[in-house]
Protein backbone atom coordinates (compact mmCIF):
# COMPACT_ATOMS: atom_id res chain seq x y z
CA UNK A 1 0.00 0.00 0.00
CA UNK A 2 2.46 2.84 1.12
CA UNK A 3 4.63 1.41 -1.97
CA UNK A 4 2.04 2.35 -4.60
CA UNK A 5 1.25 5.41 -2.52
CA UNK A 6 4.90 6.77 -2.91
CA UNK A 7 5.62 5.39 -6.55
CA UNK A 8 2.64 7.40 -8.11
CA UNK A 9 2.42 10.56 -5.89
CA UNK A 10 -0.91 12.82 -5.96
CA UNK A 11 -0.83 15.61 -7.83
CA UNK A 12 -2.21 18.67 -5.57
CA UNK A 13 -1.06 20.96 -7.39
CA UNK A 14 -3.20 21.37 -10.28
CA UNK A 15 -5.56 24.19 -11.74
CA UNK A 16 -9.36 23.41 -11.02
CA UNK A 17 -12.65 25.55 -11.57
CA UNK A 18 -15.65 24.40 -10.18
CA UNK A 19 -19.19 25.86 -10.89
CA UNK A 20 -22.09 25.23 -8.93
CA UNK A 21 -25.07 24.04 -10.86
CA UNK A 22 -27.53 26.81 -9.87
CA UNK A 23 -24.01 29.39 -11.20
CA UNK A 24 -24.28 28.06 -14.31
CA UNK A 25 -27.96 28.07 -14.99
CA UNK A 26 -27.97 31.60 -13.75
CA UNK A 27 -24.98 32.12 -16.33
CA UNK A 28 -26.95 30.66 -19.55
CA UNK A 29 -30.08 32.18 -18.62
CA UNK A 30 -28.48 35.55 -18.50
CA UNK A 31 -26.79 34.68 -21.92
CA UNK A 32 -29.44 33.69 -23.54
CA UNK A 33 -31.57 36.75 -22.23
CA UNK A 34 -29.00 39.18 -23.40
CA UNK A 35 -28.62 38.30 -26.45
CA UNK A 36 -32.47 38.25 -26.92
CA UNK A 37 -32.47 41.39 -25.35
CA UNK A 38 -29.49 42.97 -27.91
CA UNK A 39 -30.93 41.26 -31.07
CA UNK A 40 -34.77 41.89 -30.61
CA UNK A 41 -33.24 45.55 -29.48
CA UNK A 42 -31.78 45.99 -32.66
CA UNK A 43 -34.78 45.54 -34.33
CA UNK A 44 -36.35 47.95 -32.73
CA UNK A 45 -33.69 50.44 -32.64
CA UNK A 46 -33.64 49.87 -36.56
CA UNK A 47 -37.37 51.33 -37.00
CA UNK A 48 -36.55 54.71 -36.01
CA UNK A 49 -32.07 54.86 -35.24
CA UNK A 50 -31.12 57.26 -32.92
CA UNK A 51 -27.82 57.83 -34.81
CA UNK A 52 -27.15 57.70 -38.79
CA UNK A 53 -26.57 53.70 -39.21
CA UNK A 54 -28.68 50.90 -38.80
CA UNK A 55 -28.07 47.14 -37.90
CA UNK A 56 -27.97 44.41 -40.78
CA UNK A 57 -31.20 43.11 -40.93
CA UNK A 58 -29.85 39.23 -40.70
CA UNK A 59 -28.10 39.75 -37.06
CA UNK A 60 -31.73 41.23 -35.42
CA UNK A 61 -34.23 39.48 -33.75
CA UNK A 62 -38.23 39.57 -34.67
CA UNK A 63 -39.19 37.89 -37.40
CA UNK A 64 -39.63 38.00 -41.17
CA UNK A 65 -39.82 41.66 -41.42
CA UNK A 66 -41.01 40.99 -44.91
CA UNK A 67 -43.48 39.06 -44.48
CA UNK A 68 -44.58 41.12 -41.48
CA UNK A 69 -44.56 44.04 -43.84
CA UNK A 70 -46.83 42.38 -46.31
CA UNK A 71 -49.31 41.23 -43.46
CA UNK A 72 -49.45 44.09 -41.31
CA UNK A 73 -47.82 47.02 -42.77
CA UNK A 74 -45.67 46.28 -39.94
CA UNK A 75 -41.55 46.32 -40.02
CA UNK A 76 -41.39 43.11 -37.33
CA UNK A 77 -41.18 46.08 -35.08
CA UNK A 78 -43.88 44.05 -32.71
CA UNK A 79 -42.62 41.31 -33.07
CA UNK A 80 -39.04 42.66 -31.66
CA UNK A 81 -41.23 44.03 -28.90
CA UNK A 82 -42.60 40.77 -27.69
CA UNK A 83 -39.38 39.17 -27.86
CA UNK A 84 -37.51 42.29 -25.64
CA UNK A 85 -40.50 42.30 -23.28
CA UNK A 86 -40.25 38.25 -23.19
CA UNK A 87 -36.30 37.95 -22.88
CA UNK A 88 -36.43 40.54 -19.86
CA UNK A 89 -38.50 37.96 -17.60
CA UNK A 90 -35.69 35.87 -18.07
CA UNK A 91 -33.05 38.14 -17.55
CA UNK A 92 -34.58 39.02 -14.30
CA UNK A 93 -34.92 35.46 -13.19
CA UNK A 94 -31.07 34.67 -14.14
CA UNK A 95 -30.08 38.17 -12.88
CA UNK A 96 -31.59 37.20 -9.02
CA UNK A 97 -30.73 34.10 -9.30
CA UNK A 98 -26.54 35.13 -9.98
CA UNK A 99 -27.16 37.84 -7.51
CA UNK A 100 -28.82 36.15 -4.64
CA UNK A 101 -26.66 32.69 -5.19
CA UNK A 102 -23.11 35.32 -5.44
CA UNK A 103 -24.05 36.98 -2.45
CA UNK A 104 -25.21 34.09 0.31
CA UNK A 105 -22.40 31.37 -1.35
CA UNK A 106 -19.98 34.10 -0.71
CA UNK A 107 -18.85 33.36 -4.51
CA UNK A 108 -18.73 37.49 -4.89
CA UNK A 109 -16.77 38.19 -1.92
CA UNK A 110 -14.45 35.47 -2.56
CA UNK A 111 -13.92 35.56 -6.60
CA UNK A 112 -14.42 38.59 -7.54
CA UNK A 113 -12.81 40.67 -4.23
CA UNK A 114 -10.51 42.18 -3.35
CA UNK A 115 -10.11 44.41 -6.35
CA UNK A 116 -7.72 47.62 -5.67
CA UNK A 117 -6.52 50.42 -8.34
CA UNK A 118 -3.25 48.89 -7.79
CA UNK A 119 -4.11 44.92 -8.60
CA UNK A 120 -5.81 46.31 -11.69
CA UNK A 121 -3.66 48.41 -13.02
CA UNK A 122 -0.58 45.67 -11.97
CA UNK A 123 -2.21 43.15 -14.08
CA UNK A 124 -3.78 45.32 -16.86
CA UNK A 125 0.00 46.30 -17.30
CA UNK A 126 0.48 42.74 -17.96
CA UNK A 127 -2.33 41.90 -19.81
CA UNK A 128 -1.29 44.68 -22.47
CA UNK A 129 2.21 43.36 -22.42
CA UNK A 130 0.88 39.40 -22.46
CA UNK A 131 2.53 38.55 -19.69
CA UNK A 132 -0.41 38.03 -17.58
CA UNK A 133 -0.85 34.73 -16.67
CA UNK A 134 -4.45 32.40 -16.25
CA UNK A 135 -4.79 30.56 -13.85
CA UNK A 136 -7.82 28.13 -13.87
CA UNK A 137 -10.40 28.73 -11.06
CA UNK A 138 -9.01 32.12 -10.23
CA UNK A 139 -9.64 35.73 -11.86
CA UNK A 140 -7.44 38.15 -12.00
CA UNK A 141 -7.95 41.76 -11.27
CA UNK A 142 -8.46 43.07 -15.03
CA UNK A 143 -11.32 40.25 -15.12
CA UNK A 144 -13.13 40.80 -11.62
CA UNK A 145 -13.19 44.87 -13.25
CA UNK A 146 -14.67 43.72 -16.13
CA UNK A 147 -17.06 41.77 -14.04
CA UNK A 148 -18.10 44.23 -12.03
CA UNK A 149 -18.39 46.06 -14.96
CA UNK A 150 -20.76 44.09 -17.07
CA UNK A 151 -22.93 44.08 -13.39
CA UNK A 152 -22.91 47.71 -13.47
CA UNK A 153 -23.84 47.54 -17.45
CA UNK A 154 -26.68 45.19 -16.94
CA UNK A 155 -28.38 47.12 -13.87
CA UNK A 156 -28.04 50.48 -15.89
CA UNK A 157 -29.45 48.62 -18.90
CA UNK A 158 -32.31 47.77 -16.37
CA UNK A 159 -33.13 50.85 -15.35
CA UNK A 160 -32.73 52.83 -17.93
CA UNK A 161 -35.00 50.16 -19.74
CA UNK A 162 -37.34 50.87 -17.00
CA UNK A 163 -37.33 54.63 -17.41
CA UNK A 164 -37.94 54.04 -21.41
CA UNK A 165 -40.71 51.81 -20.98
CA UNK A 166 -43.09 53.79 -18.23
CA UNK A 167 -42.00 57.11 -18.60
CA UNK A 168 -44.97 58.32 -16.35
CA UNK A 169 -45.51 55.43 -14.19
CA UNK A 170 -42.03 56.15 -13.12
CA UNK A 171 -41.70 59.78 -14.39
CA UNK A 172 -38.64 60.01 -11.41
CA UNK A 173 -36.44 57.42 -12.76
CA UNK A 174 -37.01 59.11 -16.62
CA UNK A 175 -36.06 61.94 -15.09
CA UNK A 176 -33.14 61.20 -13.41
CA UNK A 177 -31.78 59.23 -16.55
CA UNK A 178 -32.03 62.82 -18.46
CA UNK A 179 -35.85 62.73 -19.84
CA UNK A 180 -37.28 60.33 -22.10
CA UNK A 181 -35.42 60.88 -25.68
CA UNK A 182 -32.08 60.80 -22.91
CA UNK A 183 -33.01 57.50 -21.71
CA UNK A 184 -32.95 55.70 -24.95
CA UNK A 185 -29.55 57.13 -25.82
CA UNK A 186 -28.35 55.65 -22.35
CA UNK A 187 -29.96 52.72 -22.91
CA UNK A 188 -28.20 52.30 -25.99
CA UNK A 189 -24.97 53.48 -24.89
CA UNK A 190 -24.99 50.16 -22.03
CA UNK A 191 -25.90 48.20 -24.46
CA UNK A 192 -22.86 48.96 -26.54
CA UNK A 193 -20.35 48.35 -23.48
CA UNK A 194 -22.13 44.49 -22.76
CA UNK A 195 -22.17 43.98 -26.40
CA UNK A 196 -17.64 45.06 -25.53
CA UNK A 197 -18.08 42.76 -22.51
CA UNK A 198 -19.88 39.86 -24.64
CA UNK A 199 -16.96 40.26 -27.71
CA UNK A 200 -13.75 40.23 -25.48
CA UNK A 201 -15.81 37.64 -23.02
CA UNK A 202 -16.40 35.12 -25.65
CA UNK A 203 -12.33 35.93 -27.38
CA UNK A 204 -11.04 35.17 -24.07
CA UNK A 205 -13.33 31.33 -23.51
CA UNK A 206 -12.24 30.93 -26.86
CA UNK A 207 -8.75 31.14 -25.86
CA UNK A 208 -9.05 28.90 -22.59
CA UNK A 209 -11.75 26.31 -23.74
CA UNK A 210 -11.71 24.43 -20.34
CA UNK A 211 -13.45 27.73 -18.95
CA UNK A 212 -16.31 26.64 -21.16
CA UNK A 213 -16.29 23.26 -20.06
CA UNK A 214 -16.39 24.17 -16.66
CA UNK A 215 -19.43 26.54 -17.38
CA UNK A 216 -21.26 23.89 -19.17
CA UNK A 217 -20.42 20.60 -17.25
CA UNK A 218 -19.61 22.49 -13.88
CA UNK A 219 -15.92 21.26 -13.41
CA UNK A 220 -12.66 21.38 -15.22
CA UNK A 221 -9.07 20.80 -14.79
CA UNK A 222 -5.41 21.93 -15.53
CA UNK A 223 -2.02 21.20 -15.27
CA UNK A 224 -0.53 24.43 -14.14
CA UNK A 225 1.99 25.97 -17.03
CA UNK A 226 4.91 27.33 -15.20
CA UNK B 1 -45.40 50.22 -37.85
CA UNK B 2 -45.69 52.16 -40.80
CA UNK B 3 -42.11 55.02 -41.69
CA UNK B 4 -44.20 57.71 -43.16
CA UNK B 5 -42.30 60.30 -45.04
CA UNK B 6 -41.66 57.42 -48.19
CA UNK B 7 -43.98 57.53 -50.80
CA UNK B 8 -45.64 54.54 -51.88
CA UNK B 9 -43.90 53.86 -54.85
CA UNK B 10 -40.40 54.55 -53.57
CA UNK B 11 -41.43 52.87 -50.54
CA UNK B 12 -41.53 49.52 -52.94
CA UNK B 13 -38.28 50.25 -54.28
CA UNK B 14 -36.11 50.66 -51.43
CA UNK B 15 -38.15 47.24 -49.88
CA UNK B 16 -37.49 45.25 -53.33
CA UNK B 17 -33.91 46.19 -52.84
CA UNK B 18 -33.54 45.69 -49.38
CA UNK B 19 -35.60 42.48 -49.99
CA UNK B 20 -32.82 41.11 -52.57
CA UNK B 21 -30.04 42.38 -50.22
CA UNK B 22 -31.55 40.56 -46.67
CA UNK B 23 -33.00 37.66 -49.10
CA UNK B 24 -29.53 35.92 -49.49
CA UNK B 25 -29.44 36.24 -45.38
CA UNK B 26 -32.39 35.94 -43.79
CA UNK B 27 -31.40 36.10 -40.19
CA UNK B 28 -28.47 34.03 -38.46
CA UNK B 29 -31.26 31.69 -36.99
CA UNK B 30 -32.48 30.99 -40.79
CA UNK B 31 -29.02 30.08 -41.95
CA UNK B 32 -28.78 27.72 -39.14
CA UNK B 33 -32.15 25.93 -38.75
CA UNK B 34 -33.40 26.70 -42.20
CA UNK B 35 -36.70 28.38 -40.74
CA UNK B 36 -37.33 31.53 -38.79
CA UNK B 37 -37.63 30.08 -34.97
CA UNK B 38 -39.86 33.98 -34.93
CA UNK B 39 -42.05 32.83 -36.69
CA UNK B 40 -43.36 29.59 -36.08
CA UNK B 41 -46.93 28.89 -34.09
CA UNK B 42 -45.26 27.91 -30.48
CA UNK B 43 -42.79 30.62 -30.16
CA UNK B 44 -45.68 32.94 -31.00
CA UNK B 45 -47.94 31.08 -28.38
CA UNK B 46 -44.97 31.77 -26.00
CA UNK B 47 -44.51 35.45 -27.12
CA UNK B 48 -48.32 35.83 -26.35
CA UNK B 49 -48.67 34.46 -23.30
CA UNK B 50 -45.63 36.58 -21.93
CA UNK B 51 -47.46 39.56 -23.61
CA UNK B 52 -51.08 38.68 -21.78
CA UNK B 53 -48.76 38.59 -18.48
CA UNK B 54 -47.03 42.07 -19.26
CA UNK B 55 -50.83 43.10 -19.50
CA UNK B 56 -50.97 41.82 -16.33
CA UNK B 57 -48.17 43.81 -14.78
CA UNK B 58 -48.50 46.54 -16.52
CA UNK B 59 -52.16 47.15 -14.67
CA UNK B 60 -50.92 46.31 -11.70
CA UNK B 61 -48.10 49.13 -12.11
CA UNK B 62 -51.09 52.06 -13.60
CA UNK B 63 -52.49 54.57 -10.86
CA UNK B 64 -55.02 57.08 -11.84
CA UNK B 65 -53.42 59.29 -9.44
CA UNK B 66 -50.24 59.39 -11.33
CA UNK B 67 -49.86 61.94 -13.71
CA UNK B 68 -47.97 62.56 -17.04
CA UNK B 69 -45.48 65.15 -17.02
CA UNK B 70 -47.11 68.30 -18.00
CA UNK B 71 -44.77 70.92 -20.52
CA UNK B 72 -44.27 74.50 -21.09
CA UNK B 73 -45.95 76.01 -23.65
CA UNK B 74 -42.51 76.81 -25.10
CA UNK B 75 -41.59 72.88 -25.13
CA UNK B 76 -44.60 72.56 -27.37
CA UNK B 77 -43.16 70.68 -30.68
CA UNK B 78 -43.69 73.49 -33.97
CA UNK B 79 -44.63 70.63 -35.82
CA UNK B 80 -46.72 67.69 -34.87
CA UNK B 81 -45.37 64.50 -36.43
CA UNK B 82 -48.07 62.63 -38.64
CA UNK B 83 -48.50 59.42 -38.40
CA UNK B 84 -51.21 56.40 -39.42
CA UNK B 85 -51.01 53.36 -40.96
CA UNK B 86 -51.45 54.82 -44.90
CA UNK B 87 -49.41 58.19 -46.04
CA UNK B 88 -50.47 61.74 -45.41
CA UNK B 89 -52.31 62.16 -49.04
CA UNK B 90 -54.38 59.06 -48.18
CA UNK B 91 -56.19 61.08 -45.18
CA UNK B 92 -59.64 60.69 -43.94
CA UNK B 93 -61.64 64.00 -44.07
CA UNK B 94 -64.34 64.10 -42.35
CA UNK B 95 -67.25 66.44 -43.06
CA UNK B 96 -68.36 68.18 -39.97
CA UNK B 97 -71.64 68.79 -41.29
CA UNK B 98 -72.62 65.16 -41.03
CA UNK B 99 -69.86 63.72 -38.47
CA UNK B 100 -71.30 61.40 -35.79
CA UNK B 101 -70.15 60.24 -32.73
CA UNK B 102 -72.28 56.81 -32.14
CA UNK B 103 -72.16 55.59 -29.00
CA UNK B 104 -73.03 51.92 -28.17
CA UNK B 105 -72.89 49.27 -25.19
CA UNK B 106 -73.20 49.74 -21.19
CA UNK B 107 -74.14 53.62 -21.82
CA UNK B 108 -77.74 54.90 -21.05
CA UNK B 109 -77.83 58.23 -23.45
CA UNK B 110 -76.47 57.00 -26.62
CA UNK B 111 -77.89 59.63 -28.90
CA UNK B 112 -75.45 60.42 -31.27
CA UNK B 113 -72.86 63.71 -31.10
CA UNK B 114 -72.33 66.10 -33.43
CA UNK B 115 -69.17 68.29 -34.07
CA UNK B 116 -70.35 71.58 -32.48
CA UNK B 117 -72.09 69.64 -29.17
CA UNK B 118 -68.53 67.76 -28.75
CA UNK B 119 -67.11 71.24 -29.55
CA UNK B 120 -69.32 73.09 -26.71
CA UNK B 121 -67.97 70.71 -23.83
CA UNK B 122 -65.86 72.21 -21.55
CA UNK B 123 -62.30 71.58 -22.38
CA UNK B 124 -59.09 71.16 -20.17
CA UNK B 125 -55.11 72.02 -21.71
CA UNK B 126 -52.77 69.39 -21.93
CA UNK B 127 -49.07 69.71 -22.61
CA UNK B 128 -47.33 66.06 -23.00
CA UNK B 129 -45.17 63.82 -24.37
CA UNK B 130 -46.24 61.71 -27.15
CA UNK B 131 -44.45 58.37 -27.16
CA UNK B 132 -44.47 56.27 -29.67
CA UNK B 133 -43.58 52.40 -29.80
CA UNK B 134 -41.00 52.78 -31.96
CA UNK B 135 -39.29 55.19 -29.84
CA UNK B 136 -39.66 58.93 -30.69
CA UNK B 137 -41.47 61.08 -28.77
CA UNK B 138 -42.75 64.70 -29.37
CA UNK B 139 -44.47 67.24 -26.69
CA UNK B 140 -47.84 68.30 -28.16
CA UNK B 141 -50.84 70.67 -26.95
CA UNK B 142 -54.49 69.25 -27.22
CA UNK B 143 -57.60 69.98 -25.61
CA UNK B 144 -60.99 68.26 -24.86
CA UNK B 145 -63.21 67.38 -22.61
CA UNK B 146 -61.82 64.74 -19.82
CA UNK B 147 -63.02 61.18 -21.05
CA UNK B 148 -64.46 60.31 -17.58
CA UNK B 149 -66.51 63.63 -17.48
CA UNK B 150 -68.12 62.51 -20.65
CA UNK B 151 -68.39 59.02 -19.56
CA UNK B 152 -70.48 60.64 -16.69
CA UNK B 153 -72.97 63.00 -19.07
CA UNK B 154 -73.43 60.41 -21.06
CA UNK B 155 -74.54 57.96 -18.16
CA UNK B 156 -71.63 55.00 -19.01
CA UNK B 157 -71.29 52.63 -16.87
CA UNK B 158 -67.84 52.81 -14.95
CA UNK B 159 -67.92 49.67 -13.85
CA UNK B 160 -67.53 48.01 -17.24
CA UNK B 161 -64.12 46.58 -17.86
CA UNK B 162 -63.19 48.54 -21.06
CA UNK B 163 -63.72 51.47 -23.34
CA UNK B 164 -63.65 50.88 -27.04
CA UNK B 165 -62.96 53.55 -29.94
CA UNK B 166 -63.81 52.78 -33.60
CA UNK B 167 -62.65 55.27 -36.45
CA UNK B 168 -63.77 56.56 -40.07
CA UNK B 169 -60.05 55.15 -41.61
CA UNK B 170 -60.87 51.55 -40.11
CA UNK B 171 -58.81 51.71 -37.44
CA UNK B 172 -59.89 50.73 -33.85
CA UNK B 173 -58.34 50.72 -29.86
CA UNK B 174 -59.61 50.35 -26.89
CA UNK B 175 -58.38 50.83 -23.14
CA UNK B 176 -59.13 49.36 -19.58
CA UNK B 177 -61.35 51.45 -17.91
CA UNK B 178 -58.93 53.02 -15.28
CA UNK B 179 -56.80 54.40 -17.73
CA UNK B 180 -60.32 55.89 -19.27
CA UNK B 181 -61.27 57.42 -15.84
CA UNK B 182 -57.57 58.94 -15.63
CA UNK B 183 -57.48 62.74 -15.41
CA UNK B 184 -55.52 63.60 -18.21
CA UNK B 185 -57.12 60.90 -20.80
CA UNK B 186 -59.31 63.33 -22.61
CA UNK B 187 -61.19 63.76 -25.81
CA UNK B 188 -59.26 66.05 -27.91
CA UNK B 189 -61.10 68.66 -30.09
CA UNK B 190 -58.11 71.10 -30.52
CA UNK B 191 -54.05 70.43 -31.48
CA UNK B 192 -51.74 72.95 -30.77
CA UNK B 193 -53.74 76.40 -30.66
CA UNK B 194 -55.94 75.44 -33.51
CA UNK B 195 -59.22 73.22 -34.28
CA UNK B 196 -57.56 69.19 -34.86
CA UNK B 197 -56.60 69.51 -38.53
CA UNK B 198 -57.71 66.78 -40.56
CA UNK B 199 -54.14 64.93 -40.87
CA UNK B 200 -54.46 64.84 -37.05
CA UNK B 201 -57.96 63.25 -36.19
CA UNK B 202 -60.59 65.75 -37.30
CA UNK B 203 -62.84 65.94 -35.25
CA UNK B 204 -61.66 63.86 -32.83
CA UNK B 205 -58.85 62.28 -31.20
CA UNK B 206 -58.67 60.58 -27.95
CA UNK B 207 -56.18 61.54 -26.06
CA UNK B 208 -54.17 59.61 -23.34
CA UNK B 209 -50.38 60.45 -22.50
CA UNK B 210 -50.30 57.26 -20.28
CA UNK B 211 -50.64 55.13 -23.18
CA UNK B 212 -47.71 54.54 -26.22
CA UNK B 213 -49.16 56.77 -29.24
CA UNK B 214 -50.79 54.32 -31.08
CA UNK B 215 -53.93 53.65 -28.09
CA UNK B 216 -54.00 57.64 -29.51
CA UNK B 217 -57.00 56.66 -31.80
CA UNK B 218 -57.99 60.02 -34.19
CA UNK B 219 -61.18 59.91 -36.52
CA UNK B 220 -62.70 58.13 -33.80
CA UNK B 221 -66.85 57.72 -34.91
CA UNK B 222 -67.93 55.55 -32.28
CA UNK B 223 -66.99 54.82 -28.51
CA UNK B 224 -68.69 51.99 -26.80
CA UNK B 225 -67.92 50.86 -23.23
CA UNK B 226 -67.75 46.82 -22.28
CA UNK B 227 -66.58 44.00 -20.44
CA UNK B 228 -65.49 42.45 -23.16
CA UNK B 229 -61.87 43.73 -24.11
CA UNK B 230 -61.99 45.66 -27.31
CA UNK B 231 -59.58 44.63 -30.28
CA UNK B 232 -56.68 47.05 -30.96
CA UNK B 233 -55.32 47.60 -34.68
CA UNK B 234 -51.92 47.23 -33.84
CA UNK B 235 -52.18 44.48 -30.72
CA UNK B 236 -53.88 42.04 -33.64
CA UNK B 237 -50.60 42.47 -35.59
CA UNK B 238 -48.64 41.52 -32.83
CA UNK B 239 -47.68 44.54 -30.22
CA UNK B 240 -48.61 44.54 -26.55
CA UNK B 241 -52.25 45.52 -25.57
CA UNK B 242 -51.51 47.27 -22.68
CA UNK B 243 -49.40 49.29 -24.06
CA UNK B 244 -48.83 51.89 -20.93
CA UNK B 245 -46.36 54.42 -20.18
Amino acid sequence: MTATAQTAPLQTDFEEQRHSLIARVAHWCQAMAVIIMIGSGWRIYDNVPIFPFEFPYWITLGGDKYLATTTSNDWGTGNAIAWHFAGMWLLLFGVGLFVSNGLLTGHFRRDFLPLTPRSFLRDFIAAATFRLGHKLGEYNAVQRTFYWGVMFALLMMFLSGLAIWKPVQLGWLTWVFGGFPVARVVHFLFMSAIVLFILIHVTLVALVPKTFVAMTLGRATAVPHK
Amino acid sequence: MTRIGIEPALRHVVERRALLRGGLSLGALTMLTGCDISDTNAVQSALHAVSAWNDCVQAWLFSERRLAKEYAPSDVAKEFRYNAYYPVKDVTVLDAATYRLGLAGRIADKQPWTVDKLLALPRQIQRTRHVCVEGWSYVGQWSGVPLGDFLARIGADTRAKYVGFECADGYYEGIDMATALHPQTILAVTAGDAVLPARFGFPLKIRIPTKLGFKNPKWVTAIYVTDTRPRGFWSDRGYNWFSGV
